[in-house]
């Protein structure tokens, strides 16, 4: 037992001393296409996640190309989510929605996904607690006590969530998913617990556009945080109050 | 008088012990043996508790993103599951494999596997599998200890 | 006061096994139904990831619905001590038991995983109205049991009154919850209205009071009691009053929502550019589901028709479940608007009005629910002593006390 104490005293201190360097080395050194999950976030795999961060994206629409669908694919193959080839019931985590303001006509080519509400309308009206709100800002949704009543699917005000209308198999490990239940984008939780960054954000950087950026909204060095700064950026639905943890620039 | 039989001839069962009597005359289930020596928890512990470590080790997966491996389903998959003649993974829960033999055996379904991948993951190039764990498993072994 | 004879049904007649065999069917086909949804998955029906309520809820929430209302007379006679009523107390209290059941059925069945149905009532929200909706529908079962025991037990009767006052206000708080699970949805704009609360509890009094008339007459007429054109006279005009009320909130709802020009996108397709809901709407509801009754109840000549009435009464029936399917499917095949001012397109169907067809297996499993409901109802009456031998003013052949129960041996 007092092993273990003194091992966890020296993990929250080697954290806090990795963390403020990680933040002095993010604002210094941070190139494209780096390791862009900071370092202070690393945790070992038998440590809680913290609710002293919050995992949020930035979606630079003036990046995103129109017609580029990388995220997507990415995100489809890290879910393993197939398609039925029946497009009314299939799931999409991650879809990209084409604007065309009916002003001026000017284009817009943005994804949308789950935003990750700091007040989530799907948590408030889950009857079981299946969907909630994880202390570092992840919405899930807990499949295991999920009954497949789609009321969180009334709810959410960006169509973010699916529902899984047909038995599943070759399900892929890290993604496990099934008939009844309701789902949607995680923030790619298995990697970002594993101190890596969501699939889409990985694809959209190798692509080359950059357009996604992802990180930790409550660390004032994150890149994420620095981007939130310099560029102009909005919620989706801002009126409703959700404190979103996706937020958009350039729409 | 025959029922007297009956409940003496059960009480003699429960005397002699339910596993003698199982050992003598039941056929018991075998399912296929795992890879390497030992389990992630002696066997007679596993057999008995398997679904307590799961159910537990879920709950802390998903909701406070521990991810440690040693009662992790994804990694039962790595030991329990076979390959057929032409090389590709058998799901674990399919007929004579590790867990249809004992759950088919006992009647106990399990809905594990309508969401659960039942084979591993197929091998990836290197840059896209997952960094290996830092972290131990000490806390989390302290935790569900009796 | 008159004292009343109950009495169960014969239930030796070939019409009523032909009735039982018939709503017998009809639930097993609702049951192979479902099954056939659960074994399948949900993609055999209409619904999909745009609309993810479909005909299954517009059954079980207008039976939920209903089974509130249909506790009218008995509330009307304990509680406000109409003595007139409170001869179909019981029959009144049977029926929103058996319609809420049939009403519950649905919704579970429809659920993705039926079978997890002790996981929703072990894991509980309470952030949740649908949580509160649980203990709601249990709770409302529970009470009205209570009070039909305090009705048919002699030495409990000086409890009815209590027991029925506590039943009456459950089921304005049970309405109140099932308003709410779409009063509290921000995200839709159809939704997100205080006055779905209300709205709900004022449908809830004209269906129930249409389903009571209806098994009223129907059980008075197939099994020969007398029945007296006093009490339907009465109820017709309850029901009257209770449907220019529905229409009435209705008007509001709409007007509030026009009040907020950001909502005229919703309120342009439902009221008018909204296709098969504009129809629904407008035909089905507000025309055969309210107006023909109306002008039925209020006609000096029709209204005098036992006919003309329970013509109204399905008509009400009718125009119920179009209001139910125009305010859950309706709502949903409006697009929501991410963003204001500008024209959405996606794979995922964003910006577009989505199509809905109610599949086979969603209607069976709907008209399942409504026969369980009259399955439990048809059955009680056999067994335990629901109705009245007759109602109204005819001499009475008995002149025993009040507690004569007509024994059923």
């Amino acid at each position: 037992m007092p092993s273990n104490n003194a091992k966890s005293n020296m993990n929250t201190e080697r954290r806090v001393f990795i963390g403020r360097a990680g933040a002095a080395a993010a604002m210094l050194t941070l190139a494209p296409g780096v390791r862009l999950v900071d370092l202070a976030l690393a945790r070992s795999a038998d440590e809680p996640a913290s609710d002293q961060m919050r995992w949020g994206m930035l979606v630079d629409a003036t990046k995103c190309a129109q017609g580029c669908t990388e995220c997507v694919d990415a995100c489809n193959e890290e879910f393993g989510l197939e398609g039925m080839g029946r497009p009314k019931t299939d799931a999409q985590y991650i879809r990209k929605i084409d604007l065309k303001d009916k002003t001026t006509g000017k284009r817009y080519s943005l994804p949308v996904m789950c935003q990750h509400c700091e007040t989530a309308p799907c948590v408030d009206v889950c009857p079981t607690g299946a969907s909630f709100r994880r202390v570092d800002g992840i919405v899930l949704v807990d499949k295991h006590i999920c009954i497949g009543c789609r009321y969180c699917m009334m709810a959410c005000p960006f169509k973010a969530r699916s529902f899984v209308h047909e038995n599943l198999t070759n399900q892929v490990p890290e993604a496990p998913r099934g008939k009844g239940t309701v789902e949607s984008c995680t923030f790619c939780v298995h990697r970002v617990d594993r101190d890596r960054e969501p699939a889409c954000v990985e694809a959209c950087s190798k692509a080359g556009h950059e357009a996604l950026v992802f990180g930790d909204m409550n660390d004032p060095g994150s890149r994420l945080s620095q981007r939130l700064r310099q560029l102009p950026n909005r919620q989706i639905r801002a009126d409703l109050g959700l404190n979103t943890g996706v937020r958009y620039h350039g729409v | 008088m025959r029922a007297a039989t009956a409940v003496l001839s059960w009480a003699l069962i429960c005397a002699t012990g339910w596993t003698a009597v199982a050992a003598a005359d039941t056929p018991m289930p075998t399912p296929p043996r795992g890879k390497g020596e030992q389990c992630v928890e002696p066997t007679d512990v596993m057999r008995r508790d398997h679904m307590r470590f799961l159910t537990h080790q879920r709950d802390e997966t998903m909701h406070r993103g521990i991810r440690t491996k040693k009662h992790s389903l994804v990694e039962c998959l790595e030991c329990h599951t076979r390959k057929d003649t032409q090389g590709k993974f058998l799901p674990v829960n399919a007929e004579g494999e590790f867990c249809d033999v004992c759950h088919d055996y006992s009647g106990v379904t399990m809905d594990c596997f309508e969401c659960h991948a039942t084979t591993p993951r197929q091998p990836k190039p290197a840059s896209a599998r997952f960094p290996a764990e830092l972290g131990s498993d000490i806390s989390f072994r302290l935790r569900i200890a009796p | 006061m008159k004292p009343v004879r109950y009495q169960t049904l014969a239930g030796q007649s070939g019409g009523y096994w032909i009735l039982l065999a018939v709503l017998a069917a009809l639930v097993a086909i609702g049951y192979a139904a479902a099954h056939y949804m659960e074994v399948h998955g949900h993609y055999v029906t209409g619904m999909s990831n745009q609309i993810v309520w479909g005909t299954p809820h517009v059954f079980a929430v207008f039976l939920i619905v209903a089974a509130s209302g249909a506790l009218n007379t008995a509330s009307i006679s304990s509680v406000f001590g109409k003595g007139d009523y409170k001869p179909l107390a019981r029959l009144s209290a049977l029926l929103s038991v058996a319609l809420l059941v049939g009403g519950l059925i649905v919704l579970v069945l429809d659920l993705g995983r039926p079978e997890r149905l002790i996981v929703a009532m072990t894991y509980y929200n309470f952030k949740s109205i649908f949580a509160w909706n649980i203990f709601l529908y249990v709770g409302f079962l529970l009470v009205v049991a209570i009070y039909l025991w305090m009705m048919f037990e002699p030495r409990m009767n000086k409890f009815g009154k209590t027991a029925g006052t506590i039943a009456f206000i459950w089921r304005f708080v049970l309405t109140t919850g099932t308003g709410s699970i779409f009063g509290f949805l921000v995200a839709r704009q159809a939704y997100d209205a205080a006055i779905m609360a209300p709205l709900f509890i004022i449908m809830s009094l004209s269906f129930g009071t249409a389903i009571f008339l209806l098994v009223l007459v129907a059980a008075f007429e197939w099994t020969g009691r007398p029945l007296d054109d006093d009490i339907l006279r009465r109820l017709k005009n309850l029901l009257a009053i209770f449907v220019s009320a529905v229409l009435y909130m209705t008007l509001a709802y709409h007007l509030t929502n026009l009040y907020a020009t950001e909502h005229h996108g919703v309120e342009r397709f439902i009221l008018l550019e909204g296709g098969v809901y504009t129809t629904v709407f407008w035909l089905l509801q507000v025309i055969l589901g309210s107006i023909v009754p109306l002008i039925i109840c209020f006609s000096p000549t029709l209204s005098r028709s036992r006919g003309a009435l329970v013509a109204a009464s399905i008509l009400v029936v009718i125009g119920g479940l179009a209001q139910v399917y125009v305010i859950i499917v309706g709502a949903q095949a409006f697009p929501l608007v991410l963003f204001p001012g500008m024209e959405e397109s996606s794979t995922f169907f964003d910006g577009a009005v989505n199509d809905y067809a109610p599949s086979a297996p969603e209607i069976l499993l709907g008209i399942g629910g409504i026969a369980l409901a009259l399955l439990i109802a048809v059955v009680a009456m056999r067994v335990l002593p629901f109705l009245p031998e007759r109602l109204g003013e005819q001499p009475s052949a008995t002149s025993e006390p009040v507690t004569a129960e007509a024994a059923t041996s």
